[in-house]
């Protein structure tokens, strides 16, 4: 991967020096060593700062809305996975094609920190990356951990190595390597509880909120220009001082909002301080799509319909086709 | 504000949202009542322009203000005012249940009926039988913003 950051800061020195491109999109070191954050550069000098390795999760493709507004063109690097989320954009007309100089560049699967740090180590002060392994350097001495253990959750249903959508690309194409992972396998199991049982579930896990609109923020897919929870005169504007309903509605119509648009990136669950398994309940959309009216990948081309926003006169009736116990 | 009134001491009176399409189902009411055909009072009808005007907020929107069945009456498929408006709201219709359904909220609190406007008949026995389902299922309680608990 440094060999990949080497040639990321190389194209966009070229780019920003030629002025081909007015800013670049990218990450750059955080804090730590892992929360590398997204970046926007506009000069050369900044360039030194951009990083890129296994701590690179952030979708940058949402970035680009506000940026394409700005009438410049703008460089932007994605992986493979983020490419969707950048045509579902596209395809949503939030963001315009001809103002984004994609370039793919290739992922081995971004590391979770805190997957590492439930593997017993202590005092971590830098990770690097060698092959299909991590050496993790401690206060204890080095170690070497399977870079397949510690992926994060959203890496485990990995779209592959191929991108949506791309001008360019750089380097060579890498595998996410892990146990083989059925997404939707979550979703079935409760869908095999009982209602009381998958009630009890979700408001366990859903009053687990804080409201902090961390999922809405990094959503790709919520692109909305006034969204309907910055309603001051809305119920759902706050966090309840009950254990109401609330919380259930706020993530209903969320997910609700990005049904058929939601490429399963993945990042709501990533960012959720929480916790909170967001990601099952745009599944259960993806799949009830997936079932009822035929496979669908949002994001993966950008002229087809979306499942919402089409119909087909023999669509099965609401509630006849309704998965789960009753 | 739209409450169910359930004192212990008093039987329980199910509150009914119906949001019925404004070229068969609103008609499908007026026919019901001047053919004398009558239906549940505990059903409150808003009309709508189509079906497909309902969003799915509106809908769990009534259930946190204390509605215990939500009914969405529209067209029969192939017959919509706007030609296909219905069968867009069939497909979000059908997500939204899945998905209440998913959340351990009883779907029968949901129902979905395509009713023209010649039938008359038809809207007082849905209407009857919804009525019937909700009393059985009891007040909503797992929907319900308790703020707006009278």
């Amino acid at each position: 991967m440094q060999k990949i950051e080497q040639l990321i800061k190389e194209k966009a020195r070229d780019l920003l020096a030629a002025g081909q491109v007015t800013s670049v999109i990218a990450w750059q070191k955080g804090e730590m060593f892992y929360d590398n954050a997204p970046g926007y550069f506009d000069n050369t000098e900044e360039l030194d700062a951009l990083v890129y390795n296994a701590f690179c999760a952030a979708n940058l493709s949402k970035y680009l809305i506000a940026n394409t507004k700005k009438d410049e063109k703008t460089a932007v690097f994605l992986k493979p996975c983020d490419t969707y989320s950048l045509n579902q954009l596209i395809k949503d007309r939030r963001v315009q094609r001809e103002q984004v100089l994609v370039i793919g560049i290739p992922c081995a699967g971004m590391v979770d920190i805190n997957k590492v740090k439930a593997q017993g180590l202590k005092g971590i002060i830098g990770i690097t990356e060698d092959g299909d392994n991590l050496t993790v350097e401690t206060a204890y001495g080095t170690k070497q951990v399977a870079r397949a253990e510690v992926l994060l959750n959203k890496c485990l249903a990995c779209k592959g190595s191929a991108y949506a959508v791309s001008d360019e690309t750089i380097g060579e194409p890498m595998a996410v390597k892990h146990a083989p992972y059925d997404r939707f396998a979550v979703v079935k199991e409760l869908e095999s509880l009982s209602p009381q049982e998958r009630f009890a579930f979700w408001q366990e896990e859903l009053s687990k909120c804080i409201r902090c609109n961390a999922c809405r923020d990094i959503c790709p897919a919520c692109s909305c220009e006034q969204c309907l929870f910055d309603n001051p005169e809305s119920p759902l504007a706050g966090k309840a001082n009950n254990n109401s309903a609330e919380e259930q509605l706020f993530h209903i119509i969320r997910a609700y909002h990005v049904a058929g648009r939601c490429t399963d990136c993945g990042e709501c669950s990533r960012v959720c301080p929480q916790g909170i398994r967001l990601d099952l309940l745009n599944r259960k959309f993806i799949k009830d799509i997936n079932e009822f009216y035929g496979d669908y990948q949002a994001g993966a081309d950008a002229d087809t319909n979306a499942p919402l926003l089409s119909f087909d006169v023999d669509d099965v009736e609401p509630g006849a086709a309704t998965k789960g116990r009753e | 504000m739209l409450a169910a009134q359930s004192t212990p001491d008093k039987e329980f009176e199910q509150l009914i949202v119906a949001f019925c399409c404004n070229w068969c189902s609103y008609a499908g009411a007026d026919l019901a009542g001047t053919a004398r055909r009558s239906y549940p009072a505990n059903i409150k009808i808003i009309r709508v322009p189509c079906s497909c005007r309902v969003n799915p907020t509106f809908i769990l929107r009534a259930f946190l203000r204390g509605a215990d069945g939500v009914i969405i009456a529209g067209c029969h498929p192939g017959d919509c005012h706007y030609t296909s408006g219905n069968y867009f709201a069939r497909r979000r219709m059908t997500l939204l249940m899945s998905m209440l359904s998913f959340l351990g909220v009883d779907k029968a609190r949901l129902r979905v009926e395509w009713v023209s406007a010649a039938e008359g008949n038809k809207f007082a026995e849905v209407m009857t039988s919804f009525a019937e389902t909700i009393k059985a299922l009891g007040e909503n309680v797992k929907l319900r913003d308790l703020r707006c608990k009278k």
